[in-house]
């Protein structure tokens, strides 16, 4: 059974408009501690909106964000950045930082947000190179890297930061088939690890393997959720199910 | 030798002197250009509404009313009502920065416009305030960017700086002209002083692009606006 104080992060009915658009409408998650969470759903449906939403890249209209029992409040930008820090966010084209090398894509928020010295910064940002097998790479640019090494580097990137919860909006969407492998793996590594996750993506096999629980996402609500095992189970005819369906059959004209 | 050459050779030294402060006047400026460019280009993206009105109006105030009635209007005009006791080093540097400062604005704000978005929302994402994003990770790549336009920027200041003559300030025009009006030897004397503001433009564009090839990053692809 999951108790309150098993919950990392509570995210109550929060609520996103742009424009006179209703994004989000009242959408609530529950994440413990380990819990890995997919989100599912048709294009424009509000799952990078959320996902935006649960580290304050984009501010909710309405709503709450508890982070281990803390409340943030939207209005102060100590507890926006706290809250950043603590919740890392892996994005579907990557988001390097073009001028820095592969090692300084990583020290830069160490250091500036960590304030750790140089060399403390180095020491670690090698030790997350070395994780995502990108320890030879050091010295090279963004532009030298191919789109498999970039979302690594990424990944690496954002655990550098040692953040409780880690947010993924389609990280191989933007991959050439042939990379989406060694991004998989990289992933699987962390929920082996214990890594604390919300993931939207359209990849069977990371929605198979990897969900504790299945959040179908349209019309920004969560319409249903589940874990794969009953919403996926033969003969079902859940929305996921459906949906899950169509992935495949479009893997299988794939490939 | 003609006459003609040897006023020249005389008078070299002379003209040669004031190019240390039309150079001093140029540096200055464009100093003073960059920093109100950076500051204003980043209003001018990141600002609120009425912000970005003012710093338009700020920009196209500048654009559009010459550099000479720019000079006249502070030198004569507003140092005189504020009863600032500016030289005239001081004021035409103020004025050809404020100038320049506005050019550099549309610069950089183009440049921070191509830059891709994702960047500066992942710096946010990984717990860096506005500012401190804008600064490691905005700031140096649009100032990389800006290098050619902002070349360009510093041969129309140098050019532009001869104006500061018509105030009194003693660089190469004012010197120029200062020999060519005893000696009458007008055509050599302002053939001399078009080769050095040459030189001068010539020198500081050509380390300008060593400077852009020595901070170029391999296979970088984001282009500024101009
Ligand atoms: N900054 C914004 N301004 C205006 N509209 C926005 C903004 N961000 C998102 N939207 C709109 O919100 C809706 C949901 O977008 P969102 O990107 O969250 O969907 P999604 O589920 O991630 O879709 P996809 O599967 O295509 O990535 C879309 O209709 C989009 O146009
Ligand atoms: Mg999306």
């Amino acid at each position: 059974m999951m108790t309150e104080t098993d919950q990392i992060l509570r995210v109550t009915d929060i609520s996103k408009s742009f424009g006179g658009n209703t994004i989000l409408n009242a959408v609530s998650v529950k994440l413990a501690k380990g819990e890995i969470k997919v989100l599912i759903g048709p294009s424009g449906g509000g799952k990078s909106t959320l996902l935006q939403c649960i580290n304050c890249l984009v501010v909710p209209d309405a709503g709450a964000i508890e982070l281990e029992n803390e409340t943030i409040d939207f209005r102060r930008k100590q507890d926006l950045y706290r809250l950043r820090q603590q919740v890392g966010m892996i994005f579907q084209d990557f988001n390097l930082f073009d001028h820095l090398t592969a090692l300084d894509n990583i020290t830069i928020a160490l250091r500036r947000v960590k304030k750790m010295d140089k060399n403390q910064a180095r020491q670690r940002a090698r030790l997350e190179l070395d994780q995502v097998g990108l320890g030879d790479k050091e010295a090279l640019y963004p532009a030298q890297l191919s789109g498999g090494q970039k979302q690594r580097l990424a990944i690496a990137r954002a655990l550098a930061m040692d953040p409780k919860i880690l947010l993924l909006d389609e990280p191989t969407s933007a991959l050439d088939p042939t990379l989406i492998g060694e991004v998989i793996a990289v992933i699987k590594g962390l929920a082996v690890k214990g890594m604390t996750m919300i993931m939207a993506t359209h990849q069977i096999s990371l929605i198979y393997n990897l969900a504790d629980e299945i959040l179908f996402m349209e019309n920004g609500r969560i319409v249903e959720q589940g874990p794969p095992a009953a919403l996926l189970a033969a003969g079902n005819t859940s929305r996921s199910q459906g949906f899950c369906d169509r992935l495949n059959e479009l893997a299988e004209v794939d490939g | 030798m003609p006459h003609a050459l040897s006023v020249v050779f005389d008078s070299l030294p002379y003209l040669l002197q004031g190019s240390f402060l039309t150079i001093g006047i140029v540096v200055a400026a464009m100093c003073l250009g960059l920093v109100l460019g950076i500051c204003m280009a980043v209003g001018l993206v990141y600002g609120n509404r009425f912000v970005k009105y003012l710093l338009t109006a700020y920009v196209w105030i500048f654009r559009g009313v010459p550099v000479v009635v720019l000079l006249f209007l502070f030198y004569f005009g507003l140092f005189n009502f504020l009863d600032l006791q500016f030289s005239a080093f001081t004021a035409v540097t103020i004025v050809l920065g404020m100038t320049t400062g506005a050019y550099q604005a549309n610069i950089f704000r183009g440049a921070i416009l191509s830059l891709p978005k994702g960047q500066f929302n992942a710096a946010i994402g990984l717990g860096m305030s506005e500012l401190q994003a804008i600064k490691n990770i905005v700031l140096p790549q649009i100032l990389r960017m800006s290098i050619p336009a902002w070349s360009n920027e510093y041969s129309i200041i140098l050019k532009d700086s001869a104006l500061a003559f018509v105030i009194g300030a003693p660089e190469i025009m004012a010197r120029t002209q200062f020999v060519a009006s005893r000696t009458y030897q007008h055509l050599s004397l302002y053939i001399t002083a078009g080769i050095i503001y040459f030189l001068l433009t010539w020198a500081g564009v050509i380390a300008l692009r060593r400077l852009e090839r020595h901070l170029r990053i391999p296979g970088y692809s984001h282009q500024g606006n101009q």
